[in-house]
């Protein structure tokens, strides 16, 4: 029987998984016994719902629900001082809970700590915007949209960043497939001949590494030149390759390497 | 609506003519000042940018999709394409995350830490150099760009010196550096700073007092504290904007915190501030420079952490070792497995905070990896900057906040 690959993850996997192998955890502790977040962490859960807390790596990490986003961050900014909203993005959870983990990273300048908020949301669901906090949202988010499908509610310019406008697809969930799908290989086509010229053009060769040996329209082999597109299945006619500098052109002479010289320095 | 099935120019919301006086500009993709493919949609009254519109992709590789389908390892070549302009400072700021992921950050040994560091200051020299080269050739200076391309070069050998390539280093690995300094690479690094000193005294003569420079940079693109802070501007532009702040003296990596070095700082908040600063800066690596130089004779020669659980032994022993070569083995067929968690790690790359946000699963591949960039918010925050400035100041508020396309877009 063929073996399954699931359509929702289609991400590269290791070929090889050590059966009684038990992953080791990044150490984490809890931000109450920590110096630098104690006072945080008390504030922030006296006025809002914290799901989980703990200190990872320098980081004070929070999970707080998503409806509260707005208002945390906003809490964050004006109440304990983290100025600096310096990264916003999603990881992408579908295929195992259905949802959309957002993190927000923040930065207190005054007192050189870092936080990291997260709340995680449905697939079709939608999120508040930071933007009317911190401007540098309005890139973050929209490139968030961009690369999960992401819906952003009072974004001021909903709209793709990095990706062409009618791209269809969002390029970092674990369903988009690795090598371009069948929308990516016709994108260019059909945007410049028209969907009817599918069969006459065929679709775009997207490898780029890609070389036929027997495709004489887009290669021409040096030493064996044949005209445009013909058929060399059974094999090609040698032509001699002339250079210039044999022929005796004024001025132009053939590179003697004894007359060379290396230069050690400049 | 726009008919996908034929090749049409297509504006959105944007009408090029209109009742009013005002015109619409597109600047790019194609500009030689947007410094690489940025495509600026200006709208002008009269030469009054109204509204500045930047849009980005055109260089957009899809790294993060890559890096999320390598193995640690293999992943390092490809951040050298994100700032192809100081390229260790992107090696260094993924392996660093990594190394912390794994917990090894104290385990690197004295003498890859000294070169690392000498790597990223030279890179920032270099990275500092072609941005005055390029932004004064934008805003008229030609010689300068000579000169500095010139001074770049030897900065370059340096690094075809101790890597073999010039722009797409590498030199920077997870646990270590793979190579120790060739010989007489000290002294070349000396006599290049020597020469570095006199080089930005005559950048200075040439500029700083230059009437035309600093008519065309002096209250030219204002960024206050508010606005910085509000779109993540970071490096120079946050320097500039009289916020000190490095992440080198703040948040300390590598040893960063053992070496004596001044944070510049100014408070014009103009253009010609960030001129100044990064002089400033450059002077300030050299600085760094001439004390790692007796810190690395005065160090060990072992070059790799050793940690057998995620980094290969050395040459000698798999070769020789059978365990050794096992792991080896391993390693690079399989790749190795971090713990569990979630790491982030600033770096004060030379365009501002460079940092790699991973999400391990204890899989040999990232979960989630995710690069914050200087320059995408830099870029982002032309949407306030431009507005009310002049289109002539449009190019030297680009050129002056040293953006790089590859890091945009990545």
């Amino acid at each position: 029987m063929r073996k399954y690959t699931p359509k929702n993850d289609l991400q590269k996997k290791s070929y090889y998984n050590d059966r009684f192998w038990v992953a080791p955890q990044t150490p984490k502790f809890d931000p109450s016994s920590d110096s630098r977040f104690c006072n945080d962490i008390k504030l922030l859960k006296e006025n809002f719902k914290v799901l989980n807390e703990y200190v990872e790596l320098n980081f004070l990490v929070v999970t707080i629900n998503a409806k509260d986003n707005f208002n945390v961050v906003k809490f964050f900014k004006e109440e304990l001082n983290y100025r600096m909203l310096t990264e916003v993005s999603a990881i992408d959870y579908l295929a195992q809970d259905g949802e959309f983990e957002i993190f927000y990273q923040m930065l207190n300048l005054k007192g050189r700590k870092r936080a990291r908020i997260k709340c995680r949301i449905k697939e079709k669901q939608a999120i508040e915007s930071v933007e009317p906090l911190f401007r540098s949202a309005d890139w973050s988010e929209r490139e968030m949209f961009d690369m999960y499908g992401v819906k952003i509610n009072n974004h001021p310019y909903m709209k793709r960043i990095l990706m062409p406008d009618d791209w269809q697809g969002h390029p970092l969930r674990k369903d988009y497939p690795l090598e371009g799908d069948e929308f990516a290989q016709w994108y260019e086509v059909d945007k410049i001949f028209g969907k009817e010229a599918r069969d006459i053009i065929g679709p775009e060769i997207r490898d780029a590494a890609m070389i036929d040996r027997y495709d004489t329209k887009r290669f021409s082999r040096l030493g064996h030149e044949v005209p445009y597109g013909a058929d060399i299945t059974s094999g090609e006619p040698d032509t001699p390759i002339q250079y210039q500098e044999d022929g005796g052109v004024p001025l132009i002479g053939k590179m003697d390497p004894k007359q060379s010289k290396n230069i050690e320095r400049r | 609506m726009q008919q996908t099935n034929r090749l049409k120019p297509f504006f959105e919301n944007i009408n090029f003519e209109r009742d009013d006086n005002h015109m619409v500009v597109n600047f790019g993709p194609q500009h030689p000042s947007a410094h690489g493919q940025m495509r600026l949609i200006l709208e002008l009254d009269g030469e009054k940018v109204v509204k500045a519109h930047p849009d980005i992709g055109y260089l957009h590789r899809g790294m993060e999709k890559m890096g999320e389908n390598m193995i640690y390892n293999e992943f390092i070549p490809t951040t050298d394409r994100m700032d192809y302009i100081a390229a260790s400072a992107n090696n260094y700021a993924f392996c660093i995350a990594v190394e912390r992921l794994i917990g090894i950050e104290d385990k690197i040994p004295r003498r890859a830490q000294v070169i690392r560091t000498m790597l990223l200051e030279l890179n920032r020299i270099i990275s500092h150099l072609f941005w005055l080269a390029t932004h004064a050739l934008d805003v008229g200076a030609m010689s300068v760009f000579l000169y500095c391309f010139r001074e770049r070069e030897h900065a370059l050998d340096l690094m075809e010196d101790y890597c073999g390539s010039r722009l797409t280093h590498s030199a920077i690995r997870i646990g270590g550096v793979p190579l120790d300094l060739p010989a007489g690479w000290i002294e070349d690094l000396q006599k290049f700073l020597d020469k570095l000193e006199d080089n930005i005294d005559m950048y200075e003569s040439l500029l700083t007092e230059n009437r035309i420079w600093k008519m065309r940079l002096e209250h030219v693109g204002v960024i206050d504290e508010e606005l910085a802070l509000s779109w993540g501007c970071t490096g120079p532009a946050l320097r500039g904007a009289g916020v000190k702040y490095d992440i080198r003296k703040e948040e300390p990596y590598e040893i960063y915190d053992e070496l004596e070095f001044d944070i510049p700082v100014t408070d014009t908040k103009d253009s010609y501030g960030r001129y100044i600063l990064h002089l400033a800066e450059m002077r300030q690596s050299k600085r760094i420079l001439e004390q790692l130089i007796p810190k690395y004779y005065e160090s060990d020669t072992q070059l790799m952490a050793h940690a057998p659980q995620y980094i290969s032994a050395p040459k000698e022993q798999i070769m020789t070792q059978n365990y050794a070569l096992m792991q080896h083995f391993v390693l690079v067929t399989q790749g190795m497995r971090p713990p569990v968690g979630e790491v982030y790690v600033p770096t004060e790359s030379p365009k501002g905070e460079l940092g790699f946000y991973i999400n391990s699963k204890g899989e040999p591949y990232p979960y989630k990896l995710k690069v914050r960039a200087p320059s995408f918010y830099h870029t982002g925050l032309l949407q306030d900057l431009l507005v009310g400035c002049y289109l002539a100041d449009v190019v030297t508020i680009v050129g002056n906040l040293n953006i790089v396309f590859g890091e945009i877009d990545r």
